[in-house]
């Protein structure tokens, strides 16, 4: 067994055991703890590709943004993040099990296929001098990929903005309490005297009143 | 049909197995939980097992870099789709204080 078969043995065990963590876990964090363990078993073989630059990119993106984003927002939650245990219905019982089968089965039968045909498995030539190094990727980057590039930083921007106006914007909330001072200032006057002082809408008015009274 | 002993890691074929069980597992995940979080990280898992796949196939046609630039776009949105993913499930705590996406059912009424 060479030293690259068994990285990519740790690095695929790491993975599948990181997946099953993550979905089968009750409380969030472990998942996220899983999720974190796949997403460095997939930056090793990324490495193992000659991938050096996206695997730091990965590491950089998943685990330091994504899965902190992730456990802040368990942590803002408390304890209802644990909520939606595995199996509440008869439905999302058998369903997700049979079509991920039933996915692998079409995956291993097109393989089996191919492989047929091929007799041998496709192995990896050596590569060209400087692949996946930072300089190639980057010329790559600014030059084909230049217009794809500019639109992601635009993507992330907007997206930035997004979510805080998603987050800002309390459901339920803003919008009625506007819309009683707009009926409110529409037909003159606090509906109850108690609201005159708060809302200092037409004093003199329920001043008059009260003395009349 | 003589099996070809071909080391662990060195052919394409492997990546293609480890990428498909991943996405495999992503979407039972997805489809398993109730737990919007939990939900997001399958998606996760699901992206990821799609760059693992791209960048194996790249290496495999090592004559450019396509495949790893496709899996960087993938990465930033993936990133993006997460920003935004988690204030939306912000929100619906607040509207429904559950997490749970059984509650996300007020377009059905």
């Amino acid at each position: 067994m060479t030293l690259g078969a068994f990285f990519f043995g740790a690095c695929s065990v790491i993975c599948v055991v990181g997946a099953l963590v993550t979905i089968l876990a009750q409380n969030p964090i472990r998942g996220a703890m899983g999720l974190l363990t796949t997403i460095a078993g997939i930056a090793g073989l990324f490495l193992a590709l000659e991938a050096q630059f996206l695997a730091a990119i990965q590491l950089i993106v998943y685990a330091g943004a994504v899965v902190v984003l992730f456990v802040f927002v368990i942590m803002l939650l408390g304890p209802t993040a644990g909520a939606g245990r595995i199996g509440e219905e008869a439905r999302a019982r058998y369903a997700p099990w049979f079509s991920s089968v039933l996915f692998l089965g079409v995956m291993g039968f097109a393989m089996a296929l191919v492989g047929g045909a091929n007799t041998t498995l496709t192995s990896f030539a050596p590569s060209e001098l400087g692949y996946g190094s930072i300089e190639a990727f980057g010329k790559l980057l600014y030059s084909e990929g230049l217009v794809p590039f500019e639109l992601t930083t635009a993507l992330l921007t907007v997206a930035v903005v997004g979510a805080i106006a998603v987050v800002r914007s309390a459901p339920g909330k803003k919008p009625v309490r506007r819309l009683k001072s707009a009926t409110r200032r529409m037909f003159g006057g606090p509906v109850e005297p108690r609201d005159a002082a708060r809302s200092g809408l037409l004093p003199a008015q329920v001043n008059d009143k009260e003395s009349t009274l | 049909m003589t099996p070809v002993m071909t080391p662990l890691g060195s052919a394409l074929e492997h990546y293609v197995l480890l990428a498909t069980v991943l996405f495999a597992l992503g979407g039972a995940g997805f489809l398993l939980r109730r737990n919007i979080l939990v939900q997001l990280m399958s998606i996760e898992l699901m992206l990821n097992a799609t760059n693992l796949l791209l960048v194996a196939y790249n290496r495999s046609h090592s004559s450019s870099l396509h495949g790893q630039m496709f899996a960087f776009f993938i990465i930033a949105v993936a990133a993006a789709e997460v920003a935004v993913g988690l204030a939306i499930v912000l929100s619906f705590y607040r509207l429904k204080s559950t997490i749970s996406s059984d509650a996300a059912d007020s377009l059905r009424h």
